[in-house]
């Protein structure tokens, strides 16, 4: 299928582009940017007028619930969601049901979401066997099946012996090990931000040293072992600045904040809404605004979804009780951008957090337009508004704390592949 | 963002569900209206037909006898219609979600609901599913809030001190747990009490406690100093397990009100406890039943002030004087 992308305003932060040029794909790839290829004709032109033509969309943490977890959302109705928001490669947490620590269970995803032909998923494998913290997972054999780092998800893992030999053996082959930084005995039963919030609403609290505490020891083991780590959902602003103090006396971390702590605050749990019962816990507005700037300056490397489709049955009841996590997937472009604006942010950096530098931290061939890449490609109006309607959404997941809030920046086409796999 | 449910569009109220952003006219409207039905209770035929034909429905997922049995008498005498529910017994332990079950319940007609419940903020859920017009009272949600038992005490403070402008008062105890607490701190600072200080160890404490208008105070004795009221909290058992505190021996020195502790406020305070008190533990007894102990007392006003609040909610005037 040959299409040509024209008169599009093309943003490709990793080649420094931002420029209108015509983008020709054949054969499933980029067949040339900005003049057209000899003998090039067209199955279909795409007229990318007043539109930004970007890199596909890269999200670091996408749970797509399968295996397992079907009746919260499957792969197929979160692969359209994916694409319909532009992105078209992401990598799944392993807390699915099993968990993904066994080659088989791997390649079984991976199958599935390949014969769906939408966007392309890359697995974390799990960290540790059945994500217990005890016994290590095969994790040469997982990288066979496709897995492209190992991580914890969201469970504990308090052996601090065991930590350290998981990272060791990883070191080992060079694997890169995805952790977020918690302490499990200072979270405890915690279900939001130990602060004035969660005193005045009288919800069980987990304080920021739940994070520094646990990214503390991480920082220090990897030091010690060499392993290439990457630092998931980092939420305190004394987090932020330790990941600072680590980068600048040279330890080769990177980290990852999702859309919700950029934008939202404590404040937002407002009168016990469980759609802001996220993990981890939204904090203050200090540390929301030091996560904005770190993304910023580029002590935090890329932005994520961390898409979590909850079904209504587990958020439509007392806050405590709730099941954590925000449904993702669509809103990561426009809050991409929203961040943009709001921080000064020219397009070409923002975008180069959701495209070119998650596709590093993968380890991917993903996020640019290079002539010869996958043509993964996205194509927004960055001038269109729309509401946040939960019904509305593609996801099953139509859980979201910025419902009926309007958001700028709309995705018209999405091509995974070098064929359009979304068209608004 | 969620609207503040309490409240409708004309700022009148629908559901008691927090003291927190009731504006001092509304918790004042509120003791009037006890006052006028305190009459009530001291008569012969202690009753009056405002919320005859009304269905209260007493929808308790946490076991209570005192709380639950001070509505029931309050509605009844208020004429309506009491059906008790003890949750942990019936169709919950099903598996049956809570809105399932105020749907359940609604359907049966209910006009009120007067919830308690583990989970801070579950009242805010149901008041959010129902139908406007159904109306719901707090009874007690999790660690959040106690808006009847706040409301009982500032009753029991306006009865024994007749102003709150120039008031020093003293809670003293378990905050971080207690849903008394922060519902005590907001009403006391609408009603203007200059002085609202917090008397606990750190453990004990929510965090930033500060940012709720208060004096944090770890010494007793200096907290208790020239005080007018001393607000008591129950100690769990539980808080022994939970790291917070070594012993109830421990407490007991240090955070126990004691003769000697009581001394250091004013000669003329008074002390209150929502009850069940834990003699030993936070209070001694000659304490709790020596003369300024108002403790009795506040289980009558109790009542009218439950009174109150369900005749607001239920949009009928209070009595005239001599009905």
């Amino acid at each position: 299928m040959k299409i040509h992308i024209k008169n599009g305003r093309l943003v490709d932060p990793q080649n420094g582009v931002d420029a209108v040029r015509d983008v020709y794909v054949a054969a499933g790839k980029i067949a040339g940017v900005g003049s057209r290829p000899g003998g090039f004709t067209p199955n279909r032109v795409i007229d990318a007028t007043g539109l930004v033509v970007c890199p596909g969309l890269v999200d670091l943490a996408a749970r797509l619930r399968e295996p397992g977890f079907e009746y919260k959302a499957t792969l197929e109705s979160e692969m359209r969601a994916a694409v319909a928001g532009g992105v078209t490669s992401l990598a799944c947490p392993p807390d699915t049901d099993p968990p993904l620590d066994e080659p088989g269970l791997v390649e079984m995803l991976k199958y599935k979401a390949k014969i769906l032909n939408q966007a392309h998923v890359y697995p974390v494998g799990a960290l540790t066997q059945g994500l217990k913290g005890e016994r290590l997972t095969e994790m040469a054999e997982l990288r066979d099946a496709g897995c492209i780092a190992y991580s914890h998800a969201d469970e504990p893992l308090t052996d601090t012996l065991v930590l350290m030999r998981a990272l060791q053996y990883a070191a080992t082959f060079g694997f890169s090990v995805w952790l977020r930084p918690e302490d499990a005995f200072l979270v405890r039963r915690g279900v939001a931000h130990d602060g004035e919030v969660a005193a005045r609403l009288g919800l069980a609290g987990i304080p920021a040293v739940a994070e520094t505490v646990a990214l503390a020891r991480i920082l220090q083991l990897a030091r010690e072992t060499g392993a290439r780590v990457h630092l998931c959902r980092v939420s305190s602003a004394e987090g932020v600045d330790m990941v600072r103090g680590a980068k600048e006396r040279g330890l080769p971390v990177s980290c990852d904040v999702s859309i919700n702590h950029v934008y939202l605050s404590e404040m937002d749990i407002g009168f016990f809404d469980s759609n802001a019962h996220l993990i981890p816990p939204l904090r203050t507005a200090r540390d929301r605004d030091a996560l904005r700037e770190g993304l910023r300056n580029g002590t935090i490397d890329a932005l994520c979804s961390d898409h979590t489709p909850v079904d209504d049955d587990a958020k439509q009841i007392p806050f405590g009780e709730s099941e954590a996590g925000a449904t993702g997937l669509e809103l990561l472009l426009p809050l991409a951008l929203k961040w943009a604006e709001e921080c000064g942010v020219s397009l070409q950096q923002a975008l180069a957090k959701v495209t070119h530098a998650p596709a590093r931290i993968m380890g991917i061939d993903a996020g640019h337009l290079s002539p010869g890449a996958t043509a993964d490609v996205c194509v927004f109006d960055p001038e269109a508004w729309w509401r946040v309607e939960p019904g509305a959404l593609l996801s099953q997941g139509k859980n979201t704390p910025f419902a009926g809030l309007e958001m700028r920046g709309q995705v018209r086409f999405t091509l995974v592949g070098g064929h359009i796999v979304f068209e608004a | 963002m969620q609207a503040n449910p309490q409240l409708d569009k004309e700022g009148k109220l629908q559901h008691l569900l927090s003291i927190e952003g009731l504006p001092a006219p509304v918790l004042t409207q509120i003791l009037d209206t006890a006052a006028s039905f305190v009459g009530v209770t001291e008569r012969e035929v202690k009753k009056v037909p405002l919320l005859r034909g009304k269905a209260i429905f007493n929808l308790f997922f946490e076991p209570s006898t005192r709380t639950r049995t001070t509505f029931e008498i309050a509605a009844k005498r208020l004429s309506a219609d009491v059906v008790n529910l003890n949750i942990s017994t019936s169709s919950q332990t099903k598996g049956e979600s809570l809105l399932d079950t105020i749907d359940n319940l609604s359907a049966m007609h209910a006009d009120m609901f007067i919830v308690r419940h583990a989970e801070s903020g579950a009242p805010y859920l149901i008041a959010r599913h129902l139908r406007p017009g159904i109306h719901v009272i707090n009874a007690g949600d999790g660690r959040h809030a106690h808006p009847t038992q706040a409301l009982l005490d500032m009753y029991t403070i306006r009865h024994y001190k007749k102003e709150f402008r120039d008031l020093r008062v003293a809670i003293v105890g378990d905050l971080l747990h207690s849903r008394v607490a922060r519902s005590q701190v907001h009403a006391l600072s609408i009603l203007g009490v200059p002085e609202i200080r917090v008397v606990a160890p750190k453990t004990l404490l929510p965090a930033q406690v500060e940012r709720l208008g208060v004096h944090v105070f770890h010494d007793m004795a200096e907290g208790l100093r020239d005080v007018d009221v001393v607000l008591m909290l129950r100690l769990q058992n539980e808080r022994m397990q939970g790291a917070l505190l070594p012993s109830a021996q421990e407490y007991f020195k240090y955070y126990g009100l004691t003769p000697d502790k009581l001394a250091r406020a004013r000669p003329d305070a008074i002390v209150m406890h929502p009850g069940p008190m834990n003699r030993g533990v936070e209070i001694d007894s000659a304490v709790a039943d020596g003369p300024q102990s108002v403790i009795l007392p506040q289980v009558t006003f109790g009542i009218a002030v439950r009174m109150a609040v369900m005749s607001i909610l239920a949009g009928s005037s209070p009595p005239a004087a001599n009905d």
